[in-house]
């Protein structure tokens, strides 16, 4: 399995980043996690925007959304349904979701 | 089997059955390849939307029955009276306006797998590189011996898919009498939605405990138990609708006579003022059409990894209507999560690039047990190499610890979310 760090995959997430383009950083998605997160969609919203009610995840902080994916799965961090999906992850698959929700625009 | 008709072909290609793309100033003038969805459900509609936002230079045609999409998640707060039906409504327009979807209105009724057409009823035919089936599901009236006509059909309801039923099955019982009975007959699982007749039954008590108090709720089903939320669903019963919800097991059909209301059981003879028959159920007609259906089979094989069919290949199905992995209910979320896996794959194959090998997809069925309480069942599934299927993965998922109000938020945000996911 890819490590998120690996140059492969960050590089051009950087640059996407840098481009300020979406279709850049839809390009820089590794398809895997992008099929992941449009699980996340079905309450989220598409792309993680929720239209209304439910936190929207797109385009929040990496690190915030990655702790509070852990603290789910942990059971440290009350949920009414988030800490039942967080456990069906592992760490790594957490770390790819957080950082690619972060990179959706609000 | 299709007989390719040219003049019809064409037409369904270049003129007024396929709405035409002007005003999408980027699609490309030959697409680089096509694929038509049937069936504009939680499967099908996000299964398109996700192709065009993926991949627009793939051309994708949904072919739709239905005007507009009715959500069966909440229809039966519409029972209950809690909810209104245009609520749960969403039009298609937006899919073709918004991500250049071409929307054709009408019914596929053949498909030819080796020429890669699909035959509508109107006659047209339209080519294919792959095709994703979601067809939710058929009746099998022909096990409910005494439903077998339409007239009986249109006074003994099911309401199992959500629209002019919802109505009529709501109008039926806005008529029934304090003090009236109103029967729900459950067929043996698989079917659509587990746990929803006993949210059927919760929102039936609702309405009876302000409006016709006296009223009872018989829920007969064939199932030696309930199959989903078993102690959420009997305590709710237990404790909101004391004396009006009464739950009975082991309640096989043997026929029903729908002049009377009266269903005769294994061990039992009902008569009901109101007579709601789920029947039993298998993968949609188009399903069975297409040749999808193995020996005895109702529900349609497929790989998990791709959700093509496992007896014919370049056809994609989705939701209710497969053969479902392990601990897979057949609901809506799960279908919206087959489509974006389904849809990936799609892309892949018609693009040369490996299909990924780990799809994780997940579920959370939210169920109303009074107009603001909600209880909830949630997993996560992931491909098992070893066994070739989507498996829930150990320690993750669960159920609501009691039916509370702010699941009934989260719930109601999580309809209006999951239909923009898939139509806006």
């Amino acid at each position: 399995m890819k490590s998120l760090f690996s140059p492969r995959i960050a590089l051009p997430a950087v640059a996407a980043v840098f481009a300020l383009s979406a279709s850049s950083a839809t390009r820089a998605d590794d398809p895997r996690v992008r099929v992941w997160a449009a699980s996340c969609a079905a309450c989220h919203g598409t792309g993680g925007s929720a239209q209304t009610g439910i936190p929207p995840i797109a385009g929040q902080d990496k690190a915030v959304l990655q702790q509070k994916l852990l603290a789910y799965k942990a059971g440290t961090l009350p949920a009414t349904v988030m800490h039942q999906h967080a456990k069906g992850y592992t760490d790594e698959e957490l770390a790819h979701l957080a950082e690619h929700f972060a990179r959706q625009p609000k | 089997m299709v007989t390719l008709n040219r003049r019809r072909l064409l037409a369904a290609l270049g003129g007024t059955a396929v709405v035409s793309l002007a005003g999408c100033a980027t699609a490309p003038a030959k697409p680089a390849a096509r694929v038509v969805v049937i069936g504009g459900g939680f499967g099908g509609a996000t299964a398109a939307k996700y192709i065009r936002l993926w991949a627009p230079e793939i051309d994708v045609v949904l072919v739709e029955r239905e005007a507009a999409f009715v959500s069966c998640p909440l229809s039966n707060l519409v029972l209950g009276g809690s909810e209104k039906i245009e609520n749960l409504t969403t039009g298609y327009g937006t899919l073709q306006k918004r991500y250049g979807v071409r929307l054709v209105r009408g019914e596929a009724v053949a498909v030819d797998a080796d020429k890669r057409l699909v035959r509508l009823a109107s006659g047209d035919v339209l080519p294919y590189d792959r095709l994703i089936m979601s067809p939710g599901i058929d009746f099998q009236y022909n096990l409910v011996p005494g439903l077998e006509s339409a007239d009986a059909q249109a006074k003994v309801l099911h309401a199992w898919k959500a629209g002019p039923q919802t109505l009529a099955l709501r109008r039926q019982l806005e008529t029934l009498p304090n003090g009236g009975v109103y029967a729900l007959h459950i067929p043996k699982v698989p079917y659509r939605c587990p746990p929803g007749p006993y949210e059927r039954a919760a929102q039936v008590a609702w309405y009876f405990k302000q409006h016709k108090p006296r009223s009872k709720v018989l829920v007969l089903d064939s199932n030696p138990d309930l199959v989903s939320k078993k102690a959420l669903f009997l305590k709710a019963w237990s404790e909101q609708y004391p004396g009006i919800v009464e739950y009975r097991p082991n309640s096989e059909l043997v026929r029903v006579d729908a002049a009377s209301n009266t269903i005769e059981l294994s061990f039992d003879k009902v008569k009901a003022d109101v007579l709601n028959v789920v029947p039993a159920q298998q993968a949609g007609r188009i399903a069975q059409a297409a040749g999808l259906l193995s020996g005895s089979n109702k529900w349609v094989g497929v790989n998990f990894q791709t959700f093509e069919s496992l007896a014919v290949p370049g056809i994609h199905v989705l939701g209710d209507a497969t053969a479902s992995a392990p601990g897979m209910p057949k609901s809506g979320f799960m279908a919206n999560n087959h489509a974006k896996v389904a849809a990936d794959a799609v892309i892949a194959l018609l693009t040369g690039r490996t299909v990924n090998p780990e799809p994780i997809i997940a579920n959370t069925c939210y169920s109303f047990v009074s107009d603001t309480d909600v209880v909830h069942v949630a997993s996560v599934h992931k491909w098992d190499a070893a066994q070739k299927t989507l498996v829930p993965v150990p320690g993750s998922g669960g159920l609501s610890a009691q039916a509370n109000a702010i699941e009934g938020q989260y719930a109601k945000s999580w309809a209006r979310n999951i239909w923009a996911d898939a139509l806006l």
